[in-house]
């Protein structure tokens, strides 16, 4: 087995900063990484992007190809392509890659996870033909593949951003079908002072907005009661809007509301959570240093909370000088009193985005007829007949009705189940819990597991 | 149908039930097949009915395609190449049915 002070998880923004700033203080750094190059989501495909690719994704995404240079060059061991399954209490990390199962003994995690979307249930959305928008922009970055046939479903600023890239591609979407209820930027607007503290990221969505609406791409706002029409593929999106009751044809619909953070591995090591109901998402308890309550076990980047790509390389920084001054090295504090100001920063435009793009209620509490567990096909009626019966949280509805049992374990229904459970018991999503999260965190061949630790291959019997 | 915006990446193809896909290298699976207008490929081991390709992340497992025999394989998180060989996830799969002998060791 190898062993590294920093295993890094992930080679998204906050991984690849965490992992350049261990090396800088000396340490030695594995990068652990799903993808088969750096960049996260978020910098997908950044390095291999040409110039034509880099200009319709934008200034931010091109900011992505120093960092990933700077990572390249920093003497990390990296593997990309390597899926994390297990972290044991002891931090001693398993992970599969290139056919095999590997270990490696850590002094300190860092995990930089980042975000999955928000599920957004509703009839149709099984269907072939609607992905998330997210599925859309990784379309566009890693193949340069659009789809001008593409209907935007939903909220938040990832939505916008998309259809805006789109429409500098010069492939336009068909449609946004925008679900924030009335009133919200009434409520949002009493952030505008301290967001402008960030007034960059402001402008830049105003920007996305404007591109969008200049294109001519239709907009209906404030609308309600959406559903994907069609048997086997899907046909058309239906809403009540302005003028009443709507339908779009396309085959091609793209959901968004928002993300949240992606929680498997600090499940996983049982650290402790929260409900955050500012983001109305479950989030690690972190210090100061992004430690989680598992000593040793850092969080950088959105899995510690939603607070976009900037803020990651921040949080990567300061997880890397965490993990660097518990091991006995010494950390500069102007750089790091400089770090949490920027992140402070930052942040500012945070509560404003929150107030505005919070979950439609319609995502958090589907009708009954929806189902919520894409995998098992658990309906959104049977996990509240399970909560009336008795069933307290995630992990009970699991046992009753086989919600988060299926290959994605939980993933997708996560945050709805644990949402439609504290609906029908009348308390919070913190006080009902999480699914408990196992290994494998992804499936792996049988033969992996056997072959795990053996020095030399056994014969055959 | 989808566009592609640039010309980058080789053109490589490969096989999904049969049929040949043209793709680009640095494609994942399920993006070429999204951008050949595929967007079914699996069925519901539940229900038995179509699925495809959500998240494009790894995340849903959703798009779960048999590759060169292999069942379960996430066709997002596949690279495309040539000469593959992929087909439709039909329903739940038979652990034992591509091991020789699997099921007699069982009894």
């Amino acid at each position: 087995m190898s062993a590294y002070d920093v295993v890094v998880i992930g080679a998204g923004p906050a991984g690849m900063a965490a992992a350049v700033e261990a090396r800088g203080a000396g340490l030695s750094v594995l990068v652990l990484d799903e993808a088969g190059a750096p960049g996260g989501q978020i910098w997908r495909g950044v390095e291999a992007a040409g110039p034509s690719r880099r200009g319709v994704l934008g200034g931010d995404f091109a900011k992505g190809a120093d960092l990933a240079a700077a990572f390249r060059a920093s003497g990390a061991d990296y593997r990309p392509r390597a899926t994390v399954w297990n972290i044991s209490p002891e931090k001693v990390v398993d992970y599969s890659a290139g056919g095999g199962s590997r270990q490696a003994a850590a002094g300190a995690v860092i995990v930089a996870t980042g975000a999955v979307e928000r599920p957004v249930p509703m009839a149709g959305w099984l269907l072939p033909g609607v992905t998330t928008a997210g599925a859309s922009q990784i379309l566009l970055k890693t193949s340069g593949i659009v789809e001008p046939d593409t209907v935007f479903v939903g909220s938040g600023p990832l939505l916008w951003l998309v259809a805006s890239q789109m429409v500098a591609a010069g492939v336009p979407p068909k449609a946004i079908v925008e679900t924030v209820p009335h009133g919200r930027l009434m409520a949002a607007a009493k952030h505008l002072p301290g967001a402008l503290k960030n007034a960059a990221a402001l402008a830049k969505g105003v920007r996305m907005m404007w591109a969008v609406k200049a294109a001519g791409v239709p907009v209906h706002t404030g609308v309600t009661d959406v559903a994907i029409a069609g048997a086997t593929h899907a046909e058309a999106v239906t809403f009540k809007g302005a003028d009443g009751a709507m339908r779009i044809e396309t085959r091609h619909v793209a959901l968004h509301m928002g993300v949240v953070p992606n929680p498997q591995i600090t499940r996983l090591l049982v650290c402790d959570h929260v409900f955050d109901t500012a983001q109305r998402a479950f989030v690690p308890v972190l210090d100061a240093d992004r430690m989680t309550s598992r000593a040793g076990v850092y969080v950088a980047g959105d899995g510690g909370g939603i607070l976009g790509a900037a803020a990651a390389v921040l949080t990567g920084r300061l997880a890397a000088m965490g993990a660097a001054e518990a091991a006995g090295r010494p950390v500069d504090e102007g750089a790091r009193g400089a770090v949490r100001a920027a992140l402070a920063k930052d942040a500012a435009v945070r509560p404003l985005l929150e107030t505005l793009y919070a979950p439609a209620e319609a995502a958090l509490a589907p009708a009954d007829d929806v189902v919520v567990c894409r995998c098992e096909e658990v309906t959104a009626g049977a996990i509240r007949h399970a909560a009336r019966l008795g069933a307290a949280g995630p992990n009970q509805v699991k046992s009753y009705l086989r919600a988060g049992m299926g290959p994605c374990q939980g993933r997708v229904c996560g945050m709805v189940v644990a949402e439609l459970i504290a609906a029908a018991r009348g308390v919070t999503p913190g006080d009902v819990g999480y699914y408990r999260i196992r290994p494998p965190l992804k499936p792996l061949p049988l033969s992996e597991l056997a072959e795990l630790g053996e020095a030399e291959p056994v014969a055959a019997q | 149908m989808p566009t592609r915006i640039d010309a980058a990446g080789e053109p490589i193809a490969f096989t999904f039930d049969g049929v040949r896909v043209e793709a680009r290298a640095g494609d994942s699976l399920a993006a070429a097949l999204l951008a050949a207008g595929i967007d079914t490929t699996r069925r519901s081991a539940v229900s038995g009915m179509a699925r495809g390709p959500y998240c494009m992340m790894g995340t849903c497992f959703e798009c779960l395609v048999v590759v060169d025999g292999v069942p379960n394989r996430q066709a997002c998180m596949v690279e495309a190449a040539d000469g593959l060989v992929v087909t439709t996830q039909d329903g739940a799969v038979d652990a034992f049915a591509h091991e020789d002998g699997g099921r007699e060791m069982l009894a």
